[in-house]
């Protein structure tokens, strides 16, 4: 295996991006992700996608995006795995690299949501979770993790304000992200009394829909000076695992243990383990997500992820700082592309170019991806190279 | 929409709450599957759901997906039933805010959704406070 490194991010601002279709979104953020590496070819290319079938009625992305990148006819690959989608197109842009079958691989993710209404796109989401035995009952994603909130707060004695305060953070950070769908400051009090959507989450408590891309550039670190000149960030471990894809058949419903079990496998590779981190980009669907995603990453004890926010533990400017970005909440959820703009975060954040939400210092990230309930996840750990 | 074939094809679960009992570790699975994941069998008996149980989580929706707008807000819960199953089903004929962690329910049989106006009537079990 070849150690490999990101030479090159692209994104565009997220939102309701009614002018833009899910072909342009997706070539515009590969397009900067090429320039910004500097590179003149793409060997291979992967594009994580939740649903082209059912937001915009497109499959067969993996040959229509190389062609509308004036690539063909080189191999291109669309991955799905629900909200994950991005963090896995990535993991196997990575392995594609570290095998040694390619040089110059794109890892890139799209998500265009906007052009269904609500309720198409709900159903869309949906079906992330077991068609046949949690949403034939009536149950959506919020009500999934409202579920999962309720027993978090049960045995931990976790509050509404600390989820609150999980979104305020976000949003705050958020403000200082020019590509952020909504970049207002909101307060816990906001969060606290916005409409209720499945008790106990609130409108507030609940991530975006959001129309966007993502893209990055990986090639061998050992051969970057043959392809840029940008100071390369090192990926220091790839992990993947998977979960029962229904809610009720996991043992702990108020943990993400594929967000634990690929954590382990992270950290054993990268040789690190949750202290050394600098900052983390984690999978904050619902606020509640967040406090549960910390504690799989061993960032916090079991049970401590809600205090993390209210103390100021994982602010910009807190010991351990999560979701400088914005992350979903803020930054927006195109899902497939969710995974894929984390990556663009850390590597931004490690070449010192994040301008007012600059972590100083950063040397260690992690990056934390999961689809539907926490069925999959990714988790990925970068390293500056100086 | 859901076609016929795949809402028949359901029918020993929702009419008549089959589960899979592993034959090896008799381990219960519902829905049932081809391979336990406990032992690794590949055989299984069939065994009727216990029909009680009791709350373990549950939310009350209020942004409802189709087919369901028109009796928002309801609960959903995930049921830990007698035998150790758990399933996620709604708990209806209740005030939702008054429900809590450990409340104790029984399985009914319900209409869970319609397709429309001529469309398939989906039954299914749903949970009442026992």
């Amino acid at each position: 295996m070849r150690d490999v490194a990101v030479i090159g991010v692209g994104m565009n601002k997220w939102g309701e991006l009614w002018n833009d279709s899910h072909r342009t979104i997706w070539t515009d953020a590969a397009l900067k992700a090429i320039e910004d590496a500097g590179v003149d070819r793409v060997d291979s290319m992967y594009v994580g996608c939740m649903s082209g079938g059912l937001f915009v009625g497109q499959e067969h992305l993996g040959a229509m995006l190389a062609d509308q990148l004036g690539m063909g006819p080189i191999p291109g690959t669309r991955v799905e795995s629900a909200c994950a989608s991005g963090g896995l197109a990535f993991r196997l842009a990575y392995m594609e690299v570290a095998s040694g079958m390619s040089d110059i691989v794109l890892a890139s993710g799209v998500e265009k949501m906007t052009d269904v209404d609500g309720a198409a796109a709900t159903y869309a989401l949906s079906t992330a979770a077991d068609q046949e035995y949690e949403c034939f009952h009536g149950i959506t994603f919020p009500g999934l993790y409202a579920m999962m909130a309720r027993v978090h707060m049960s045995r931990y004695g976790t509050t509404q304000k600390q989820l609150a305060e999980v979104a305020a953070k976000n949003h705050a950070n958020g403000s200082l992200n020019p590509n952020a769908q909504f970049p207002m400051k909101v307060t816990a009090e906001q969060v606290m009394n916005s409409p209720a959507v499945a008790d106990p989450l609130r409108l507030l408590d609940c991530s975006p829909i959001t129309d966007g891309a993502a893209a990055a550039i990986l090639v061998p670190l050992d051969k970057v000076k043959e392809f840029t000149k940008n100071t390369p960030v090192r990926i220091a471990a790839s992990a993947h695992a998977t979960d029962t894809m229904a809610l009720h058949d996991r043992g702990d419903i108020a943990a993400i243990e594929s967000t634990a079990r690929a954590a382990e496998k992270a950290y054993a590779q990268a040789g690190i383990g949750p202290k050394d981190l600098s900052f983390c980009e984690v999978h904050d669907c619902f606020t509640i997500s967040e406090i549960m995603a910390i504690e799989a990453l061993g960032l916090v004890e079991k049970g401590q992820g809600g205090a993390a926010a209210e103390s100021g533990l994982t602010a910009l400017s807190g010991k351990m700082p999560v979701n400088p970005s914005g992350g979903l909440k803020s930054k927006g959820h195109p899902v497939g592309a969710t995974g894929v703009a984390q990556v663009y975060e850390i590597v931004n954040q490690l070449r010192g170019n994040s301008d007012k939400r600059q972590i100083k210092d950063a040397h260690w990230a992690l990056a934390q991806n999961m689809g539907g309930t926490g069925a999959s996840s990714l988790v990925h750990i970068f390293e500056r190279l100086s | 929409m859901i076609g016929s074939p795949r809402s028949w094809r359901e029918k020993p679960q929702r009419y008549r709450y089959e589960a899979g009992k592993c034959s090896g570790c008799s381990k219960i699975f519902f829905p049932p599957r081809l391979v336990c994941d406990a032992c690794g069998s590949k055989t299984f008996e069939t065994q009727v759901l216990a029909q009680t149980g009791v709350v373990e989580t549950f939310t009350i929706i209020e942004v409802a997906p189709s087919g369901f707008t028109d009796e928002a807000p309801y609960a959903v819960g995930i049921i830990k039933l007698d035998d150790g199953v758990k399933v996620t089903a709604q708990i209806a004929d209740c005030k939702p805010e008054e429900l809590k962690l450990g409340d104790k329910v029984r399985l009914e049989f319900r209409k869970v959704t319609e397709d429309g106006a001529s469309g398939i009537l989906h039954y299914g079990y749903k949970f009442v406070l026992a």
